[in-house]
């Protein structure tokens, strides 16, 4: 074992499925000889070669349906695009072709491709390169939308995604590259698409999370405790689809929670986990579901992030309104 | 004003555009105008591409009276197009990958996807779709443009797999408009890969005329763009649409990469069949000068020039296709309903928890 930041465990993940299936191609704006604008695909290319690891004419919608193109001669794309504000020059690749084409086919064509691309606030990148959109994948039939918070999950559900013969799209959120280290396994393994995991046990409220605001969530949970409130904390890990079966027995022991993201109130997905949660939980709720999210407006301009960004502030004020509902 | 000594942007642009001359082989007499490039196909080869092209005149006509009577759905004519559709796909290899525009049934029928599929498709019914072990196509694409760039990455696929194959689309005039049809041939391009993508410009996009796309003289020439060689090839000569497709294939499998061909055809009938009427944007003139192009007309007079078509063998053919129709409406007639469950089956390999709820519900809703 050795401590890594996220994206080295992604570099390492994606170098551990060029190794085990020489299907596996890895292709996007930069990732070959410049080892990706964050270095996430940092020696690939120099150790399986041009063939394996290459870069693309600038144009995503091109790059994302070659990809498309590439799985009907059975290869297994890891298509990076830059940020994932850039995703809307794509969404017909990603969303009118790649999410349909096994449905399509009358399930006669897999699709296993997996679209990475970096995300998030709290870093100061211009226009167009932090907004939160996993609401548009989530709502999307035919993907499957990761998003981990930690080195030690990105690995293994970035594996678990090259080796799905489903489309993923893997976000991965910019503030949590290189914020911290954490022990990842040296060896292959795997985390199953879609489980939740709870990252720190509470009685009293449920704080959902994914992202960045996992980490908010524990920081707030962790001030709770200090105000004598007992917070469980979930990283939903996978946000299409929902574990709801982690949510729902956590509830039923706390009888209260709090669903927090990082993106708009009209995006993201927290609405649609409050919808399903009201629909399976109602009887064990002491209070009614609340979202922790950013304000409806456009992703700030970079010196407003502060302000507008959700952080554990947020996420406490809203606790303690269930808590004392 | 540009300067009187140096660069001329216009006349830059004139001198490419003389470039992209129309090239045929046979006139609308069927007489041969280009002896020197025939294509080297046998007389068994010549008659197989006429009852190809009859077959599929027929198909149209019936296709469009089924739709008519509602035994048919989704439906856009082909008439007037039996060349650049047919003879294009005559040029290909059973190896090869054809992506399809929403009007280019007839290729995926002669390339080996069983009439019965094709008038499934039609219906909006997913076995339509479950192309047959070998035949190497996807259904046909409702989102124009978006066939080009994914022909890119089948061609690039089949590039990094060494195949002496090809990937082959097609797109109507219109579709040159859109960003994906530049995208897709310039991605061929950067790669090499070997890719033929196809303009079949048959004058209109539903009602708007062809010169509303773009003021560029062909469409051919926006292959010029892209750095790769455009063809603008006479769509209603079945030899010459068949030679510049053959030239383009042996182009790109020996690794020279992809050309870009415009066909310059003409449908007789309507946009597709649903509501669509051409009498609001075309006069009966125009199409009276284009039957007089028609690729049948004259390929007929060809072959019956060297004997080798006559009025029998052309009802004969007619008489197998209207057969052929019929059976395999019948046998569309015999599939099974579509049922939820089915379709909650082939969204993932790997349900995922909300679908496989929703599967349990329809279940029991489908066992009552």
């Amino acid at each position: 074992m050795a401590e890594k930041t996220m994206i080295q465990a992604i570099t390492e993940a994606m170098a551990t499925e060029l190794k085990n299936d020489e299907n596996v191609l890895v292709f996007g704006e930069d990732v070959g000889v410049n080892g990706g604008v964050f270095r996430a695909t940092e020696g690939l290319q120099k150790e399986f070669g041009e063939a394996r690891v290459f870069d693309t004419p600038l144009a995503e919608s091109g790059l994302v349906s070659m990809g498309l193109g590439l799985t009907l001669e059975d290869y297994r794309p890891v298509i990076e695009i830059q940020f994932f504000g850039f995703l809307f020059e794509a969404m017909d690749g990603v969303a009118g072709q790649i999410a349909r084409h096994r449905f399509r086919s009358g399930n006669s064509k897999p699709m296993p491709l997996v679209i990475r691309a970096p995300f998030g606030g709290g870093v100061h990148t211009p226009e167009m390169h932090a907004d939160s959109l996993e609401g548009l994948m989530a709502q999307t039939p035919g993907l499957k939308v990761v998003i981990p918070s930690n080195p030690e999950d990105a690995k293994g559900l970035l594996i678990e995604a090259i080796r799905s013969n489903d489309p993923v799209i893997f976000l991965e959120h910019m503030k949590l590259y290189r914020s911290f280290r954490e022990e990842v396994p040296e060896e292959d393994y795997t985390v199953e698409i879609g489980k939740a995991k709870v990252k720190r046990e509470g009685t009293d409220v449920t704080l959902i999370a994914y992202g960045a605001m996992v980490q908010e969530s524990i920081k707030a949970a962790e001030a709770l405790e200090e105000d004598g409130i007992s917070a469980e904390v979930i990283d939903l890990r996978t946000v299409s689809p929902v574990d709801y079966d982690t949510l729902v027995e956590s509830i039923e022991k706390t009888n209260r929670a709090v669903v927090v993201q990082e993106a708009q109130r009209q995006a993201g997905i927290a609405a649609n986990v409050a919808a399903e949660l009201s629909e399976r939980v109602i009887l064990s709720l002491e209070a009614p579901i609340k979202r922790v999210t950013a304000p409806d407006t456009v992703y700030p301009f970079t010196q407003a992030e502060e302000i507008w960004l959700p952080n554990k502030d947020d996420i406490i004020e809203k606790a303690k309104e269930v808590y004392n509902f | 004003m540009a300067p009187k000594k140096g660069f001329d942007p216009v006349k830059a642009l004139e001198e490419i555009e003389k470039k992209f001359e129309m090239y045929q082989i046979l006139n609308e007499k069927g007489e041969v105008v280009n002896e020197d490039d025939m294509p080297d196909l046998s007389d068994d080869e010549l008659v197989e591409l006429m009852r190809r092209m009859v077959w599929t005149r027929v198909l149209d006509q019936r296709s469009i009276s089924l739709s008519r009577q509602g035994r048919l759905g989704f439906y856009a004519p082909t008439a007037g197009q039996e060349a650049s559709q047919l003879a294009s796909q005559y040029a290909l290899e059973k190896e090869d990958y054809i992506v399809p525009g929403y009007r280019d049934v007839p290729q995926l029928i002669w390339q080996g996807l069983p009439l019965t599929q094709a008038f499934l498709f039609s219906r909006g019914h997913f076995k339509g779709n479950q192309f047959p072990e070998g035949v190497n196509a996807l259904s046909p694409q409702i989102i124009i443009g978006a066939s080009f760039v994914q022909t890119a990455g089948i061609a690039l696929g089949i590039k990094k797999r060494d195949k002496k194959a090809v990937a082959i689309t097609y797109t109507g005039d219109g579709g040159s408009s859109q960003g994906d049809f530049y995208e897709g041939i310039n991605f061929a391009s950067a790669y090499l890969a070997p890719a033929i993508f196809v303009i079949q410009n048959n004058q209109y996009a539903i009602s708007t005329p062809r010169d509303l796309q773009t003021n560029a003289k062909t469409l051919a020439q926006k292959a010029v763009a892209v750095g790769i060689p455009g063809v603008y090839v006479d769509g209603m000569d079945p030899l010459a649409v068949y030679k510049v497709t053959k030239d383009a294939r042996d182009r790109a499998v020996a690794g020279e990469g992809p050309t870009l061909i415009e066909t310059l055809c003409y449908r007789y009938g309507a946009h597709t069949m649903a509501g669509d009427d051409p009498t609001r944007y075309r006069t009966s003139d125009e199409d009276s000068d284009w039957e007089k192009k028609d690729p049948l007309v004259r390929f007929r007079k060809f072959l019956e020039e060297k004997d080798l078509w006559n009025e029998d063998k052309e009802n004969e053919v007619m008489e197998q296709a209207k057969e052929d129709v019929k059976k395999a409406i019948k046998e569309a007639d015999g599939t099974d309903k579509q049922t939820v469950t089915q379709l909650m089956e082939n969204m993932y390999e790997d349900m995922p928890q909300n679908l496989q709820e929703q599967y349990e519900v329809y279940k029991e809703k489908e066992s009552k």
